[in-house]
């Protein structure tokens, strides 16, 4: 079923962060389905920055993202992408039949809860939490390698829910590991995952690769000397990207704030 | 559909509670099995590996884990009596609310028994009730969370039922008809509907099994 351009036409406002997994997972699945929508990028890293209505459609977690259909507000990227499947039909990104539903659901959950928590650990936790984060989370990376059982997607042919919620794995995981030397995704333990995450990188249209570690730097690992070179590398790159993303608006601050993601 | 249908759950767990209460809702038979968390049995660990925890359906041999997981194949597999509103807002505004009780009611609630302290554990109770409140106001103007008749985000508000009513916890009231009158009536509307009142934990034997579970946990950390 095309999204029809009736006289009344729908209405769908994505309130988004571009640094946020949750926000881009939004965004894939409207562009998979083809769904025209107006993107209002937020400033999330201070509550006093969010826009009016933001805040007024999600005044309980005050979170990206936030879709707006028709005036009404859907939160939770997770239930976001359940509303924008049950919304509009085509390319669906749940398979019909409930078992092989109720296992994406199941690791879209696993993802969260088990394995993203971890990296953060790995990254910023105390020296003890640090290893056994790691630990954590190439074991997590392992158990994904079979649930994707050689399949070109978790979704099977195409993609899915699952390769739509693993999305942190597929560019940001690759992201923090260059920016923090850590070795969670390694070919060894994980070749299937590896080309998955090539193949939905190529589907997914992402920020340029290049720029993304210089703009982490500057909002993660602070250290105090080498912190005004990773703002200076960070703000060229902001300038670069400007045109490459068609005019999304950025923050004009010295810092870039990755810190308050949504749930 | 006269397959088999088996839960593997455990009586004082809400969440196995909310699995058996939808399955009684939409009247479909099943296997009951009560799982001993100390001892788990092989069935249970072969079928949910990854979490080794219940409530755990096993439906024509497939395993489905999580129970609100668990709530949404049973709408899709079972099609009468639905649990889930048919429209994609209303589901989506369930769902919403369903993660709220799971990922922020109870973690703050579990933070009451964790506390050490009176100032703690007073704070800790103003954010349980700054949620409640959020809560209580989803029930204005309806019957029930789910309108007019129960449906899934009554099911996954089980756990309210735990906040017994009126009892107090170092001198402060948890859940009081005062504060929280509609919850509380919500409460009562509920227990008086029989496939619920099947599904609740009994208060005494709950008690003994907290009562045993800290002595436990006394005598592992000493």
């Amino acid at each position: 079923m095309a999204v029809q351009n009736t006289a009344m036409a729908e209405e769908v406002k994505l309130f988004g962060a571009w640094g946020s997994p949750y926000s881009r997972r939004v965004e894939m699945a409207l562009e998979l389905k083809g769904v025209p929508f107006e993107y209002i990028e937020e400033n999330v890293s201070d509550d006093k920055l969010k826009s009016p209505s933001l805040l007024k459609y999600n005044p309980i977690h005050k979170k990206v993202p936030v879709l707006q259909h028709n005036g009404k507000p859907i939160l939770e990227s997770q239930i976001i992408l359940e509303y924008i499947d049950e919304t509009w039909k085509s390319n669906p990104i749940l398979l019909q039949d409930p078992h092989e539903r109720a296992m994406a659901r199941f690791w879209a959950k696993f993802i969260e809860e088990k394995c993203m928590p971890p990296v953060w650990k790995a990254l910023l936790g105390s020296r003890d939490e640090r290893g056994k984060a790691m630990e954590e989370v190439r074991e997590c990376l392992k158990t994904l390698e079979s649930v994707l059982n050689g399949k070109n997607f978790f979704g099977g042919e195409t993609i899915g829910l699952l390769d739509i919620a693993a999305n942190f794995i597929a560019f940001w995981l690759r992201v923090i590991q260059e920016v923090s030397g850590l070795e969670f995704l390694t070919a060894e333990e994980c070749p299937l995952l590896i080309k998955w995450c090539d193949r939905a990188n190529a589907i997914a249209e992402h920020l340029p690769v290049e720029c993304m570690p210089a703009l982490w730097k500057a909002g993660w690992i602070p250290a105090e000397n080498e912190r005004e070179k990773a703002v200076e590398e960070a703000c060229e790159c902001l300038k670069t990207l400007d045109s490459a993303l068609n005019g999304r608006r950025f923050f004009e601050k010295d810092t870039v704030g990755f810190v308050d993601m949504s749930a | 559909m006269a397959k088999e249908v088996k839960l593997f759950g455990m009586w004082a767990s809400p969440f196995s509670r909310r699995v058996e209460l939808a399955l009684k809702l939409k009247g479909i038979p099943y296997e009951y099995i009560e799982e001993d968390l100390s001892n788990k049995g092989p069935s249970l660990l072969k079928y949910n590996p990854i979490h080794k925890k219940v409530p755990l359906l096993v439906h024509e041999e497939k395993p489905v884990a999580e129970s609100l997981v668990i709530l949404e194949y049973l709408d899709e597999t079972w099609k009468h009596n639905p649990i889930l509103p048919q429209d994609p807002y209303e589901r989506a505004m369930a769902r919403f609310w369903g993660k709220f009780i799971d990922e922020k009611l109870l973690p703050t609630s579990a933070k009451v028994g964790l506390s050490k302290g009176k100032e703690e554990q007073e704070q800790a109770m103003e954010e349980v009730h700054d949620q409640l409140k959020i809560l209580e106001n989803e029930l204005k103007g309806k019957e029930f969370f789910s309108g007019n008749s129960i449906g899934y985000l009554d099911v996954v508000a089980n756990i309210l039922f735990w906040f017994r009513t009126e009892e107090e916890v170092g001198g402060l009231k948890v859940l009081s008809t005062e504060k929280f009158p509609m919850i509380c009536e919500w409460i009562e509307k509920l227990i008086k509907i029989d496939v619920v009142n099947e599904c609740r934990i009994p208060k005494e034997k709950y008690d003994d099994y907290v009562k045993l579970r800290q002595k436990a946990s006394k005598s592992a950390s000493s």
